[in-house]
């Protein structure tokens, strides 16, 4: 219904959208405008695909799959709690995944991709059906290009795999449906590259086959697939999540660009191109603030033993709540450093009472993030923003560090790793190099906290034995609210 | 068990060694309180507020010791005290253990067990106990207040309709508890303070209480592992005298807190520098006790020089506030020996056996030395200017060397693939590569703050996959691209309808 030309004008001005959509993200005040310009992207795409489409009945099972995903959709995204956000986005990764091997599979068994121009197989097969004096041979593709297109659609389903089998293994992690301690074995990295081998083995065997002889080829490479992206992320322990959900975020972006490939499609392929720059740029970020490189992650067993650096010496206080909130009361200035701890006790909300008591009261309070705090990047961000908590209190790391020493208190509620001193004091910790909040140059240091426990680095944390330091066992939710009651 | 807070029997001693707070805090302990009628009113504290914290106040010293099992005192004991304490009390009081031998042999006799508060070992862990830094605090506090009362003009630096008045300069000698306490008075009173101290780690201490360092061209470290200073070399004092009276013709105010432990304090101010110092000048000498700083300075007494300098011997310890503070000392310290439930007398304990100057009829003094002074950095091997810039140099030519390879193996990269990829393919490529960059200098200005909902906007922009389905729909329900496109247009729907709407419900929660 469209010409060709109009629809490549449409996927351009679609893609400039998307662009200024992500640029939008880079404040608060224009994060929102950016989620419109998004939107108005997809829909230009969509209504300018749906337009060029040669079907009748087809659109009635587009309307079906659209209204159903639509509705699931709406729900899942009205009920989501912030605190299942990393669940969530791991799952979507999966639909990206799985959306990839369908159409993948689907292009493999199209004849029309075969031929030079898909715009004119069906007046090609109109034309040999009438007469024979057009050998069809002489449009399909030959040489290089076919070569390519087999290529396309061989990568395309790989990596779609290794995003849906690596997204879903994430998901079933996060909702501790699978233990999230890394699960590694002897000779996982002589396995990997054996299986590295027979993929691509079996990628020259899919490419000497004709028509859709190679299927078989094809499955056994996706179901090769999905065991790799499955292992890559179960080896992966608790703390390494961040990095990892950033990872298949990218992996679902690439995922894209090789579908855009292999259908021959400008607009999948930036597309996909600027997703999965975003997710390697998460990436890099999470492992920066853990002092990790990429491979490091990737290779997985981080924090599957105890690996004390020095011996600890002192002893550790705990405190009662009455006493924290009178800790709290004579404090003028305080830093609130939260952690997993309080996304697992969904303990933002009072939380939220406890800061505005203390601003009320004509107290300084601020909000410390690490980078990795929480199992999403950004995941506090989100969930102190859910509880009401006013974004221009919520600091980066690097913002709050140089504070510290004026700081009255600094509270530490459900973070460990995240904060510990030895990360700087100790060469001999795991996690040297790796930046922390500095929480122990604080006056005073509250730790909110269920037990002496290990964080998810397996390391000893020597913060809970400094001089300054005081402990408040319990759960989040409950201390922070007992803290409230017996603040004045 | 019962904590008692006897009356002070010295006549000059204002302070009582627990205010209405540090009641509080020792029945919060656990403990019970006896404390001796009147003993806090000159530190104007009522047996009132005593009662209404809930101590039991007891008519006479005597019956106060007789059923006392702790005893928080400020003044050594004096004899007739010591003959009222059962055997096996604890005594927690200044001792000044070194100067004060007979006292502690009589202390053994008895069968006391006392902690000398002046002799808590300075290491951090003990901080909150050190009442010596508590009350140095004090004293330098109020150095600078009684400074002002005897300086005839304004601190601070003003400019007023009848004139301008510049500031006043404050030299302070000597940067310990006391030391730092006077420059941040003197300096929030609007003065322009100075700083010296022998010790060269407090330079950063006096900067950042906004005091300049100032210091003698000789390279001499006077920290002693003690925390103390040292006493320097005869070059060394020669260069500061010579600064101090360089100093002493500006300044206007002297506050000098310079103390060697068991000794008598040294003299800075010789007669020469107080003859050069303006009149109207003031000098604090915290010293006083030990002799004093200054050559003229006399214990408990203001004295006015011949050239009209005024020297103060005699500072006033705010005995309520020092009370507070002497009393939170001695609750942290009752604390770490278990409150009243698991009260125990550890000797092990690094503190506790460096305070407990007699135990169980033996005398603990003096204790083995203990180390608190910051670590000496180690010098870095110095690196030459010459050496820097041609190291600098061979770097930057490295990287030259390693941006052409890298651009030429790109180059090579890309000739290689146009000369067997088709132009169709080629095309897509460029669309590729130029998108990797532009997302590559869009992303990385996304702020911290938002990078959950960037991961909720992508897979929502992700979700374009959903177009790779929709040109695989046909008109045939039971082709097999058909089921395959439909379920992938589904759940790719999913993706864009889900991602977005959460995105923008997570961005609607972002409020200042």
């Amino acid at each position: 219904m469209i010409t060709k030309e109009i629809q490549i004008a449409a996927y351009l001005f679609a893609s400039i959208l998307f662009i200024m959509s992500l640029s939008g993200l880079s404040s608060q005040e224009s994060a929102k405008k950016g989620v419109i310009y998004g939107i108005v992207g997809m829909i230009v795409a969509l209504i300018s695909t749906l337009l060029s489409l040669n079907i009748q009945d087809g659109y009635i099972y587009i309307l079906v799959a659209v209204v159903i995903a639509s509705a699931i959709g709406i729900i899942v995204a009205r009920k989501v709690e912030m605190t299942a956000m990393p669940e969530l986005i791991a799952l979507l990764h999966s639909f990206v995944g799985l959306a990839t091997v369908l159409v993948g599979f689907s292009s493999y068994i199209d004849p029309a991709t075969y031929y030079i121009n898909k715009d004119l197989y069906e007046f090609i097969i109109v034309l040999v059906g009438f007469s024979s004096y057009i050998d069809p041979a002489t449009l399909l593709l030959d040489g290089a290009e076919l070569s390519i297109h087999m290529v396309e659609i061989y990568i395309g389903i790989f990596i779609g795999a290794v995003t849906f089998s690596g997204s879903i293994i994430a998901w079933g992690k996060l909702t501790e449906k699978i233990s999230s301690k890394p699960f590694v074995f002897k000779g996982k990295d002589a396995l990997n590259v054996v299986l590295l081998l027979a993929t691509i083995i079996l990628c020259v065997l899919f490419m000497r086959e004709t028509g859709t002889d190679g299927m078989i080829y094809l499955v056994i490479m996706t179901a090769i697939a999905c065991f790799f992206g499955m292992m890559m992320v179960m080896a992966i322990g608790g703390a390494d999540m961040p990095v990892v959900i950033s990872m298949l975020n990218s992996l679902s972006g690439w995922t894209a660009s090789a579908s855009g490939f292999m259908l021959g499609n400008d607009l999948l392929i930036v597309t996909g191109a600027l997703v999965g720059s975003s997710g390697a740029i998460l990436s890099i970020i999470m492992c920066k603030a853990m002092n990790r490189s990429f491979f490091s992650v990737i290779s997985g067993g981080f924090g599957q033993e105890i690996k004390t650096g020095k011996k600890m010496e002192g002893t550790v206080k705990s405190i009662t709540h009455e006493e924290a909130a009178e800790i709290l009361n004579d404090a003028q200035s305080v830093i609130i450093v939260p952690g997993y701890g309080m996304a697992v006790a969904k303990a933002q909300y009072p939380v939220h009472d406890l800061v505005e008591k203390l601003r009320n009261q004509g107290k300084s309070v601020k909000f410390g993030i690490h980078p990795v705090a929480g199992r999403l990047p950004g995941h506090m961000n989100v969930l102190l923003a859910e509880a009401n908590v006013p974004y221009d209190i919520v600091l980066e790391m690097d913002e709050v560090n140089p504070d510290m020493p004026e700081t009255d208190v600094a509270m530490i509620i459900g973070a460990n790793d995240t904060v510990n001193p030895g990360a700087q004091e100790d060469p001999s910790s795991p996690i040297y190099g790796m930046p922390v909040v500095e929480v122990w140059k604080a006056k005073r240091v509250i730790v909110i906290k269920r037990s002496m426990a290990v964080g998810y680095a397996g390391v000893e944390n020597p913060l809970f034995y400094k001089e300054n330091t005081d402990m408040l066992y319990g759960d989040a939710k409950s201390s922070v609210e007992k803290i409230n009651a017996s603040l004045k | 068990m019962k904590v008692g807070i006897p009356k002070e029997m010295q006549q000059n001693e204002l302070r009582v060694a627990a205010t209405k707070q540090t009641v509080i805090r020792l029945k919060k302990q656990g403990f019970e309180v006896l404390v001796c009628a009147g003993c806090g009113l000159r530190a104007k504290i009522s047996d009132d507020e005593y009662v209404s914290a809930g101590a039991e106040v007891v008519a006479t010293i005597e019956e106060l010791y007789s059923k006392s099992d702790i005893i928080l005192k400020v003044q050594p004991p004096t004899e007739q005290e010591l003959s009222m304490m059962k055997r096996g009390t604890l005594l927690m009081s200044y001792l000044y253990p070194a100067q004060n031998g007979e006292l502690l042999k009589k202390l053994a006799e008895a069968g006391i067990n006392s902690i000398a508060m002046d002799a808590i070992p300075r290491i951090s862990r003990a901080q909150k106990m050190d009442v010596l830094s508590s009350m140095a605090n004090i004293a330098g506090y109020r150095a600078v207040i009684e400074a002002a009362n005897h300086f005839g003009r304004f601190l601070n630096g003003q400019i007023t309709a009848a004139g301008k008045v510049e500031p006043a300069k404050v030299l302070v000698i000597g940067a310990g508890v006391a030391g730092l306490a006077a420059i941040g008075t003197a300096k929030s009173l609007g003065a322009i303070v100075r700083a010296f101290d022998t010790r060269k780690e407090t330079a950063e201490q006096i900067q950042s209480m906004g005091a300049q360092f100032i210091t003698v061209e000789i390279d001499e470290d006077g920290s002693t592992a003690s925390g103390y200073s040292k006493t320097m070399s005869q070059a060394f004092i020669d260069a500061e005298m010579a600064l101090f009276l360089k100093q002493a013709e500006e300044v206007d105010i002297i506050v000098t807190t310079a103390q060697i432990p068991g000794k008598e304090a040294p003299k800075l101010l010789l007669d020469y520098h107080v003859k050069a110092m303006k009149p109207g000048s003031v000098i604090v000498d915290l010293a006083a006790s030990t002799g004093g700083n200054c050559v003229f300075t006399k214990k408990d007494e203001i004295i006015t020089t011949d050239n009209g300098v005024i020297i103060v011997g005699k500072v006033d310890t705010l005995p309520n506030q020092a009370s507070f503070l002497y009393g939170n000392n001695m609750c942290h310290l009752l604390d770490d020996m278990g409150k009243a439930d698991n009260f125990k007398i550890d000797m092990t304990d690094d503190i506790i056996k460096r305070a407990m100057v007699t135990y169980e009829g033996k005398i603990n003094w003096p204790p083995e030395p203990l180390a608190v002074s910051a670590q000496k950095t180690t010098e870095t091997p110095k690196v030459s200017p010459v050496d820097e810039a041609a190291l600098k140099a061979k770097k930057a030519k490295k990287a030259i060397v390693s941006n052409v390879i890298t651009l030429a193996v790109l180059a090579l990269v890309m000739f290689l693939l146009g000369k067997v990829a088709p132009s169709n393919f080629m095309g897509h490529m460029t669309a590729f590569v130029l998108a990797v960059f532009v997302g590559w200098n869009v992303i990385w200005n996304v702020t911290h703050a938002l990078h959950t909902p960037l991961m909720s906007v992508t897979n929502a922009i992700s979700g374009i996959i959903v177009i790779g389905g929709l040109l695989q729909i046909q008109d045939n329900i039971a082709d097999p691209r058909n089921i395959l496109a439909f379920v992938a247009v589904l759940i790719a729907t999913i993706n864009i309808v889900g991602g977005f709407m959460v995105t923008y419900r997570m961005l609607n929660m972002f409020k200042k």
